[in-house]
């Protein structure tokens, strides 16, 4: 209705005072509480959130996780098998993990590793460590699970060819990768909404010149571009430098999609009344565009940067596999995954492929909370 | 269409000019050259070289001119047809990547082909049979598939093949065909070997296919024109492969156009975990060495590699889409 700047929703037709309160409850429920009840609908995405909220839990805290410093190398303690974990032994509850005793193989000077079966050593929770600090703040060696036991270790996703623990490593890996896939997004989204969105509102020739540079950055061969860009880094950076410029060498070429995607948004979105209505308020351009068309466009560009983060994800594990990415001693799951370098290590230690199932779960946790999102947003959807 | 066409291939070395800039500022930018590394390689190997002698190799290579007279250099010579001199092998760039080029383009066409003869029955099935187990499985498949890196299905698989059948399942040729010049045999023999590099290439693409071609057959399905064409009395069969999956695919030939060049490139991570006789890993190998001649020609490759592709699927949807055809 032309003139009017109320939206459709926060008008409550007369009729409305005979509507079940249930009805009302959705007629005046905020846009963001319409979306998260459609959400809530959709039971494998909300499973999957929570796999996420998990998996950035130990983003936060990865040494509360940690059953052994990451670093800590022995070479008497390599490859050292999965030690599995029971939960019940002879009747009682007692978590624990089966004693190995490991000699070295004198012809192939590898260790080769037997389980004790009359030993376990027991397993305990929130036990006393290495020291730490929470969040780089508060001093502490307390951890999930360890042993009491002095002297041994418990490996519970077995050690890699240093001797280092392989679960303790994941923790670590695990803060690397989901952080960067999160950051990466979140340079691509500031500038695929700012570029995408000014490119669709604007138009002309500030729109050919945004598009003709989205063309010509899509056009590029994304991976071998990727490739030389991180050989370009220098060897001697420092962990946090790398990290953050191989965070921009993935936004580079991930904002153009975002990008794209936000300017066709605008474009449909300004024929719609509501910007026109603005528009005769005399409200600025930069109003417009910050306070009416960029909410409208927020809850699909959140599912659709959700669906970008697993491929970074993904690009960033392949990157640091090639040893063009991260590189030790960053820990991320590709740099954990380049332990399993050749088809002889993984055939005698196949749980260093443990770090790609994880890799595989986030991104499928991604897609489908991304799914969920997408049609939860999506208005017009059934 | 003729006009687009004909607009593209214009438009072709402008965009290869401004890439060949680009690609060429990347392979320069690393601190140092091919010789600085070089030199540390062999320092770390306990031997040393005559600094006279560094330098009369630094001016022979042209790696003491700045920026600008080393690309027209690169330049011209590119224009003449020479790819210049790889400076770690001393052998020409294009006999190096020559032998790859065959393999590599067939490796990206074959998971192309793959993909689509895959994707399209398993996107329309699981559209028509909506729910049904099958559907399920296929839906669960896609996801997995998608999230899924390349390399890590590569290693899986070959690990399967190594540790249950005791076989290794790395390269593109047997042991006889590997020196042998082109032939129907050696042929036949890449054929036998290229299938398992060509499905890993092409999972990924294939779930993320299936499930655009699912979503799209939905939209089509419940639209008055079907209702109407299944009153007639068509058979169903008939009915689904005559309109509404023609509508539904044209979005897909849309995308070959990125998807394509994709292949391309993306053969870089399987052949080298595999150890195809492909251009990537030759170019992983160039970046690290710091071999910038070959490395940039590499680069190059792919993006005319990827130009050509975009291209040829502008004509494909021109070709399948009367719609577009006629507005040009």
């Amino acid at each position: 209705m032309p003139g009017s700047v109320h939206t459709d929703d926060a008008l409550v037709p007369p009729a409305a005072g005979r509507a079940s309160a249930a009805e009302e409850r959705v007629s005046l429920a905020a846009n963001w509480k319409l979306v998260w009840w459609r959400f809530r609908k959709h039971r494998l995405a909300v499973a999957s959130a929570a796999v996420l909220i998990l998996l950035y839990v130990v983003v936060l805290i990865p040494d509360f996780f940690s059953t052994q410093d990451p670093e800590a190398s022995a070479a008497s303690q390599a490859f050292i098998p999965v030690q599995h974990l029971s939960w019940i032994v002879s009747g009682r509850i007692a978590p624990s993990v089966p004693a190995i005793s490991g000699k070295r193989n004198p012809v192939t000077l590898r260790m080769e590793w037997q389980v004790d079966p009359s030993r376990r050593i027991p397993v305990r929770f929130f036990v006393h460590g290495y020291p730490y600090r929470v969040l780089g703040l508060i001093p502490t060696d307390i951890h999930l699970v360890g042993t009491s036991a002095e002297g041994v270790g418990v490996f519970l996703l077995g050690s890699d060819r240093l001797g280092r623990d392989e679960w303790s490593r994941l923790m670590h890996g695990t803060r690397t990768s989901m952080t960067v896939g999160l950051v990466a997004v979140a340079v691509s989204i500031v500038l695929g909404a700012l570029l995408g969105g000014t490119s669709g509102y604007l138009g002309g020739w500030v729109d050919l010149v945004i598009q003709r540079l989205i063309e010509l950055l899509q056009s590029l061969p994304t991976i071998p571009i990727w490739l030389a860009m991180s050989a370009a880094l220098p060897q001697d950076w420092p962990p946090q430098k790398v990290f953050f410029a191989i965070t921009v060498i993935l936004a580079l070429i991930g904002w153009t999609t975002l990008a794209r995607e936000v300017r066709g948004r605008f474009l449909s979105l300004r024929e719609e009344e509501f910007v026109l209505a603005a528009e005769l308020a005399g409200c600025s351009r930069f109003r417009i565009i910050t306070h009416h068309m960029l909410p409208a466009v927020t809850s699909h560009l959140i599912a659709t940067s959700t669906l970008a983060v697993p491929v970074l994800i993904i690009s960033e594990t392949s990157l640091s596999y090639l040893g063009l990415g991260m590189r030790p001693p960053a820990i991320s799951w590709g740099v954990l995954l380049q332990e399993a370098q050749n088809i002889q290590t993984v055939a005698a230690a196949p749980w260093l492929l443990i770090p790609g199932v994880v890799v595989i779960t986030a991104a499928v946790a991604f897609n489908l909370v991304g799914d969920g999102l997408r049609d939860a947003a999506d208005p017009y959807g059934h | 269409m003729l006009r687009v066409v004909l607009h593209r291939l214009v438009l072709l070395p402008v965009l290869l000019l401004v890439f060949s800039i680009a690609v060429f500022a990347l392979v320069q930018a690393p601190p140092g050259d091919f010789l600085t590394s070089y030199l540390s390689m062999l320092a770390a190997s306990g031997s040393s070289v005559d600094q006279a002698q560094v330098d009369a190799l630094r001016r022979q290579f042209g790696l003491d001119q700045p920026f600008y007279i080393q690309y027209f250099r690169w330049m011209q010579n590119l224009l003449r047809g020479d790819l210049g001199l790889s400076l770690e092998y001393q052998l020409p760039n294009l006999d190096l990547i020559g032998d790859y080029l065959i393999p590599t383009v067939l490796l990206a066409l074959l998971s192309f082909v793959f993909t689509w003869l895959i994707a399209i029955p398993a996107g329309i099935y699981s559209a028509t049979h909506l729910r049904s187990p099958l559907d399920y499985v296929i839906t669960l498949l896609n996801y997995v598939g998608v999230a899924t890196p390349n390399f890590m299905l590569a290693l899986i698989l070959m690990w399967v093949a190594f540790a249950r059948f005791g076989i290794s399942v790395t390269g593109l040729f047997s042991p006889d065909y590997l020196q042998a010049p082109w032939s129907l045999a050696r042929l036949a023999d890449l054929l036998s070997h290229i299938w398992l590099p060509m499905i890993i290439l092409g999972i990924a693409g294939t779930a993320r296919l299936t499930r655009i071609m699912r979503a799209n057959l939905l939209d089509e399905l419940h639209k008055p024109y079907v209702i109407t064409a299944r009153a007639k009395g068509l058979s169903e069969w008939h009915l689904v492969l005559k309109y509404p999956v023609r509508v539904a695919i044209n979005p897909l030939v849309s995308t070959i156009g990125w998807y394509l060049p994709q292949l391309f490139s993306g053969s870089l991570i399987v052949a080298t975990v595999m150890n195809l006789p492909n251009i990537g890993p030759l170019l992983l190998h160039a970046l690290i060495s710091r071999d910038m001649y070959l490395a940039g020609a590499i680069l190059l490759i792919y993006c005319f590699l990827t130009v050509v592709g975009t291209l040829l699927s502008d004509i494909l949807l021109a070709w399948v889409d009367p719609r577009i055809r006629m507005e040009s």
